[in-house]
C-alpha cells in the first residue's frame, strides 16, 4: 500500500515534470530533429544570442520587468502603509479593488486594459505593456508588505511622532526599515510575475514590440523550432530559481 | 474601429483633474496637522481607478454600444446568433435583391449561427471535464502528501507549488513538443511497435494540456486543508471503532470540503478562460470561449470589439458567480493561499 502510494505520487510528478525535462534535454541536442539524439551541444543557445528578434525581446522583457518591479514596489509599499492605517470601511473597499486584478482571469484583465488604451487612443506598445504590468504587480507587492505591517508594533509610529519626528521622517526611519523584508519579497515577486506574464502582455502590446513570451507564442503557432526550446529552457530555469528564492523568503518571514 | 475620439478639451480636463489631485495631495501633506498615513494610498487609489475600475466599466460600456457608440443590446443578441450584426448591417435593398436572385440568408452565410453559445457550452464542458479529472488525480495525491507518516510530503508539495507560478505558455509548449509528430512520445510508440499517432491538434490534446497546467491548483489547496486538519480527529474516530474507509469519508472528506471547493474554482476558472492551450495543442481546430474572445479583439479581419466585450462581460459575470460561491463555502480562504 505504501509503495503503491509512492508510485502514484511519482507518476503524477512525472506527468508534471517530464515535458519540461524533455524540453531542456532537447535544447542541448546537436541535431535539428527531435527524433534522434545527435550529441550534446550548445549550438541552439549560440543561435539564440545571434537572433536579433530574440535579443530584442529579451531586452524588452528585462526592462519591463525591472521598471514594473521598481514602480510597483514604490506604489505598492506606500499603498500598503496607507491602506493599513485606514479605517475599516475604506480599507475593505481598497482591498476588494486591489483583489480584482488578482482574481480576474488574465484574459479579462488584458482585454479591459486593451479597451482602455483603445478608448484613450494610446498606441499600444512598450509603455502600455509597462502600465499593464505595474497594474497586475502592485496587488502582489501589497500582499507581501501587508503582513509585515500587521506584525509591526502599531505604537512605534505614534511614539516616533510623540518624540518629535515628522510623519515623513517616521515613515522612512520607523515604518520602512521594519517592513523592508516584505518590500524586497514584493519586488522580487513583481519582477518574477512580470517576467512570467504572457496573456496580459499579449493584449496590451503591438506585434512589433514583443517580449519573450509573446515572441515564443507567435513562433510556436508555426511549430516549434529548436531555438525556441533553448529559449524556453532558459526561461524555465530563470523562473524556477526566482520562484524558489521568493518561496523561501515567504516561508522564512512567516516563521 | 470605434469612431470615438477624445475631444481636445477632454485631454485638458484629464490633465487639470490630475493636477488638481496632486495639488490637493500636496496641500494636505503640507498641512502637517492633518497628515494621516492613509494619504500614502492615494497614488495607488488613483491608479486603481484608472487601470482597474475604468477598464471594467469600459468592458460594460463597449458591451452595450455599437461601433458608433450608440446604446444597443445587439451584442448580446449576437451571443445567440453570431451573424446578427452582419445581417443587420445589410441594407433592405440588398436583401431584396438577393431574395430576387433566389439566395437565402443561409446561402450568403448569414443565417442563424450559434457558434458563440455553442463554444461557451463546449468550453464549460471541457473545463468541467478538466476539473473532474484534476479532482480525481489530485485528491489522492494531496491525501498521500498530507499523511503525517509521510516525511517527504512537505518537500514534495513544493514541486506542486512551483508550477502554479510558472509560465503556462512555456509549460504548454513543453507539452506540445512532447506530443509532436516527431516528439518523444511518438518515438517511443514507434520503438515499441505501436507506430506513430496523431497526438496533437485534437480535443484530447487540449484536455491533456488543461489538466497538465491546472492540476497543481487542485492539489495545493486540498493539501493545505488536509495538512492543517487536526489529526486527533481521525485518531479519535479510529478509537471509536471506525475503519479506515469510514474515517475517510465520515471525517477527512467532509473536513476537506473547503480545500476541494477552492481547488475546483482555481481549476475551473482558468480552464474556462484559456485560449493559448487550445490554440497551441488544438492547432486552431479546437475553439474555446477564450479563443473566441481573443479572435474578436485581435483578429484583423473581425475587430468586433463590442461583441467581444459583451462576451468578456458574460465571462466576468460567470467568474464573479463562482467566486461568490467560493466565498460562501470557504470564507476564511483556508484552501487558498498562493505560495
Amino acid at each position: 500500500m505504501k509503495l503503491l502510494k509512492r508510485v502514484y505520487l511519482g507518476l503524477i510528478l512525472f506527468f508534471l515534470y517530464i515535458p519540461i525535462i524533455v524540453l531542456i534535454v532537447q535544447s542541448f541536442n546537436a541535431g535539428k530533429s527531435r527524433a534522434k539524439w545527435e550529441g550534446f551541444s550548445f549550438h541552439w543557445y549560440e543561435e539564440l544570442i545571434h537572433d536579433p528578434n530574440i535579443m530584442n525581446a529579451l531586452v524588452i522583457t528585462l526592462s519591463i520587468a525591472v521598471l514594473a518591479a521598481l514602480f510597483s514596489t514604490i506604489l505598492g509599499t506606500f499603498a500598503a502603509i496607507g491602506i493599513h492605517a485606514m479605517k475599516r470601511r475604506p480599507q475593505n473597499l481598497m482591498l476588494t479593488l486591489n483583489n480584482i486584478p488578482m482574481t480576474m482571469p488574465d484574459i479579462v484583465t488584458g482585454i479591459s486594459l486593451m479597451l482602455l488604451f483603445i478608448f484613450t487612443q494610446v498606441e499600444r506598445g512598450f509603455v502600455t505593456m509597462l502600465l499593464a504590468h505595474i497594474t497586475f504587480d502592485v496587488p502582489y507587492v501589497i500582499l507581501s508588505v501587508m503582513p509585515k505591517l500587521k506584525q509591526m508594533n502599531k505604537h512605534s509610529y505614534e511614539a516616533a511622532l510623540d518624540l518629535g519626528a515628522t510623519p515623513m521622517y517616521a515613515l522612512f526611519h520607523v515604518i520602512l526599515p521594519e517592513v523592508m523584508p516584505g518590500v524586497i519579497t514584493g519586488a522580487m515577486l513583481a519582477f518574477t510575475l512580470s517576467l512570467d506574464d504572457f496573456t496580459i502582455s499579449y493584449f496590451t502590446t503591438n506585434p512589433l514590440v514583443q517580449n519573450l513570451s509573446t515572441l515564443i507564442y507567435s513562433q510556436a503557432r508555426k511549430g516549434i523550432k529548436p531555438t525556441m526550446n533553448a529559449l524556453s529552457a532558459l526561461m524555465f530555469v530563470a523562473l524556477l530559481v526566482l520562484l524558489l528564492v521568493v518561496n523561501r523568503r515567504t516561508k522564512e518571514e512567516d516563521a | 474601429m470605434t469612431n470615438f475620439q477624445v475631444p481636445v478639451w477632454g485631454y485638458w480636463m484629464m490633465g487639470l483633474g490630475f493636477a488638481a489631485f496632486i495639488g490637493l495631495l500636496i496641500a494636505y501633506i503640507r498641512k502637517n496637522r492633518g497628515f494621516r498615513r492613509p494619504i500614502f494610498a492615494s497614488p495607488y487609489m488613483l491608479w486603481l481607478v484608472i487601470f482597474t475600475v475604468i477598464p471594467c466599466f469600459l468592458v460594460a460600456y463597449f458591451s452595450f454600444t455599437d461601433p458608433q457608440g450608440n446604446f444597443t443590446l445587439d451584442n448580446f443578441k449576437s451571443f445567440w446568433d453570431s451573424n446578427f450584426n452582419a445581417r443587420k448591417a445589410m441594407s433592405p435593398e440588398d436583401l431584396a435583391l438577393y431574395e430576387s436572385m433566389g439566395l437565402s440568408l443561409d446561402d450568403l452565410g448569414l443565417g442563424r449561427d450559434s457558434i458563440n453559445i455553442d463554444t461557451l457550452v463546449f468550453s464549460l464542458w471541457m473545463a468541467f471535464l478538466c476539473t473532474v479529472i484534476c479532482l480525481l488525480l489530485g485528491y489522492p495525491a494531496a491525501h498521500i502528501m498530507a499523511d503525517r507518516e509521510f516525511k517527504l510530503g512537505p518537500t514534495l508539495v513544493i514541486l506542486f507549488v512551483v508550477p502554479m507560478w510558472m509560465n503556462f505558455l512555456l509549460r504548454t509548449i513543453a507539452l506540445m513538443s512532447l506530443l509532436e509528430d516527431n516528439g518523444l512520445i511518438n518515438n517511443v510508440l514507434e520503438w515499441i511497435g505501436v507506430g506513430r499517432q496523431k497526438l496533437l491538434n485534437n480535443i484530447a490534446a487540449v484536455q491533456a494540456g488543461m489538466v497538465y497546467n491546472f492540476l497543481p491548483f487542485m492539489v495545493f489547496p486540498i493539501y493545505n486543508v488536509l495538512n492543517k486538519m487536526d489529526y486527533k480527529l481521525s485518531e479519535a474516530a479510529m478509537d471509536l471503532g471506525c475503519d479506515k474507509w469510514h474515517v475517510f469519508y465520515k471525517v477527512t472528506l467532509p473536513l476537506s470540503v473547503p480545500g476541494v471547493v477552492s481547488g475546483i474554482t482555481m481549476v475551473f476558472m482558468p480552464a474556462v478562460t484559456t485560449f493559448y492551450i487550445s490554440r497551441l495543442l488544438g492547432g486552431g481546430k479546437v475553439q474555446l470561449f477564450g479563443d473566441l474572445i481573443e479572435a474578436k479583439f485581435l483578429s484583423t479581419s473581425l475587430n468586433e470589439w463590442n461583441v467581444g466585450s459583451a462576451l468578456s462581460l458574460l465571462m466576468m459575470i460567470l467568474i464573479l458567480l463562482s467566486l461568490g460561491l467560493l466565498n460562501k463555502v470557504d470564507p476564511e480562504g483556508e484552501g487558498g493561499g498562493m505560495i
